[in-house]
């Protein structure tokens, strides 16, 4: 197995219960190829930092439509940092205001897709941001 | 290898671990350096195996066993390797097995690690065996692995845990299939799991029946393999064997774990007190090194094949100018020139 496999963890904090979007992007990952963990509903940012710690994961991305992304987000980046994951590519994807979308990348957030994204621009995004690791 | 030390590993950093699992997964060098060092400190761990049909309820099971077993012995910590299987067609994975365990997502003495198959058959990974070689060496006492969902053959399990737990439900089939080789034999505790489903008492009973059969009569139809030098015989009180016990419990609501913690501990201390340990040890050794030369003649093979040597001995067989053994001694006899 020469190829490194792209580990993605697949989250959604906070306390909506819409997973139909993070099934439809963890799908769409699995269909690129990549290892995609999914953790289920209402998640910490505690819970969700600490799964990506034990899973080595390259990529974590986040499903909000609960408007609490600029409370949330803010806490998992973090806790990554906390625990030693600087490299992680984060990405959000939900109901985010366009006016809070400059907060949220100025944090460290790499990409935010709002309804209606095609996901291969998601699986691209992803392929390009990893492409110069080891 | 700059961020990986052995110390900090046996300390509990768990980023250190978790990069070496990484490392040690994809099978590169760095990987094969730690498992070597690590190799040493291997040995003390109570690996649990826990199989059985997709959707029988594993992964439930584990969250209330791991749950339960973090209760009653607190400074032990427990593993989990969690395996899902790789899509044949693109190579990816959905790993979703820590969706069913919410009672382990905020406990530090556990850490759950998930992995696809990547190809592997047998419902393990190929590089199963090896993380969980990494945990036993960074002291994890108890490492519970969850197969993929497993039909009648994917048995590779058994090779690899001290005590294999095989999950049943209500309405898996009538009581043939309980004497179908494959799955049920290599159970050392069996499991009718949601058994509060109509049908579990019926499912109880044809695995109950199942173990009698085996183990009363003088064949050995349930699995010679924990006993090989004691068959067993008409006087179960004669049999030092060991006799699969059948549990009923229903994750979700824990009823039933404790009995299935007391087996599994029953079990450890039985394999302890007789040779069966030392027996699974050494089994589980000699597949280990078969597997490690096979691999490296491979490669060797490989790599000191005369160039288009490959393609004209394939070319004589597509014409059926020589058989398919034929070819396979030309390669090999021309390769040791």
């Amino acid at each position: 197995m020469s190829e490194k496999k792209i580990r993605v963890l697949i989250a959604k904090p906070g306390l909506d219960g819409h997973d139909r979007g993070a099934k439809v992007i963890a799908r769409a990952l699995r269909d690129d190829g990549m290892e995609v963990i999914y953790t289920g509903l209402r998640q910490t940012p505690q819970m969700i930092a600490e799964a990506a710690l034990q899973e080595d994961v390259d990529v974590v991305g986040l499903s909000i439509l609960s408007g609490a992304h600029n409370a949330l987000v803010p806490q998992v980046l973090e806790k990554l940092k906390e625990n030693g994951q600087n490299d992680v590519f984060v990405f959000l994807g939900g109901i985010i205001p366009e006016s809070d979308i400059p907060g949220l990348l100025a944090l460290g957030v790499k990409k935010i897709y709002g309804p209606g994204t095609d996901t291969r621009v998601v699986c691209e995004d992803i392929r390009a941001a990893l492409a110069d690791r080891a | 290898m700059t961020d990986f030390s052995l110390e900090t590993i046996r300390k509990g950093d768990k980023l250190a671990l978790s990069r070496v699992l990484s490392r040690v997964e994809a099978d590169h060098e760095a990987g094969r350096a730690a498992l070597d060092a690590l190799f040493p400190f291997t040995g003390s761990a109570h690996k649990i195996g826990i199989t059985g049909a997709p959707g029988s309820g594993k992964s439930s099971l584990v969250n209330a066993l791991a749950h339960h077993l973090r209760r009653a012995f607190p400074d032990a910590r427990v593993a989990i390797i969690a395996v899902d299987p790789t899509s044949p067609f693109t190579g990816g994975a959905i790993l979703g097995d820590r969706v069913r365990m919410p009672d382990l997502q905020n406990d530090p003495g556990i850490f759950i690690r998930s992995m696809a198959t990547r190809g592997a058959l047998g419902g393990l990974a190929d590089a199963t065996l090896a993380l969980s070689q990494v945990f036993d060496a960074a002291g994890y006492e108890y490492i519970i692995i969850e197969t993929v969902g497993a039909g009648q053959a994917e048995v590779d399990i058994v090779n690899l845990a001290h005590t294999t737990i095989v999950v049943d439900t209500p309405g898996m089939g009538d009581d043939i299939q309980t004497i179908k080789a494959g799955i049920l034999e290599i159970a050392d505790i069996l499991v009718v799991n949601k058994a509060d489903l109509p049908g579990a008492d019926q499912t109880y009973r044809n695995l109950a029946a199942m173990i009698e059969m085996g183990y009363r009569g003088t064949g050995r139809i349930n699995g010679g393999h924990h006993r090989s030098a004691n068959a067993p015989t008409d006087r179960p009180e004669e049999t030092r064997g060991w006799v699969p016990p059948v549990l009923k419990t229903t994750a979700v609501t824990a009823q039933g774990i404790a009995d299935l913690m007391n087996a599994i501990l029953q079990h450890q201390t039985y394999l302890r007190a007789t040779n069966a340990w030392h027996e699974k040890e050494n089994a589980a050794m000699q597949l280990i090194v078969n597997k490690l030369v096979l691999e490296e003649l491979s490669n060797n093979w490989k790599q000191n094949l005369a160039p288009g040597l490959y393609e004209s001995v394939l070319r004589a067989l597509r014409q059926r100018e020589i058989s398919p053994r034929a070819a396979a001694r030309a390669l090999l006899a021309y390769n040791s020139k």
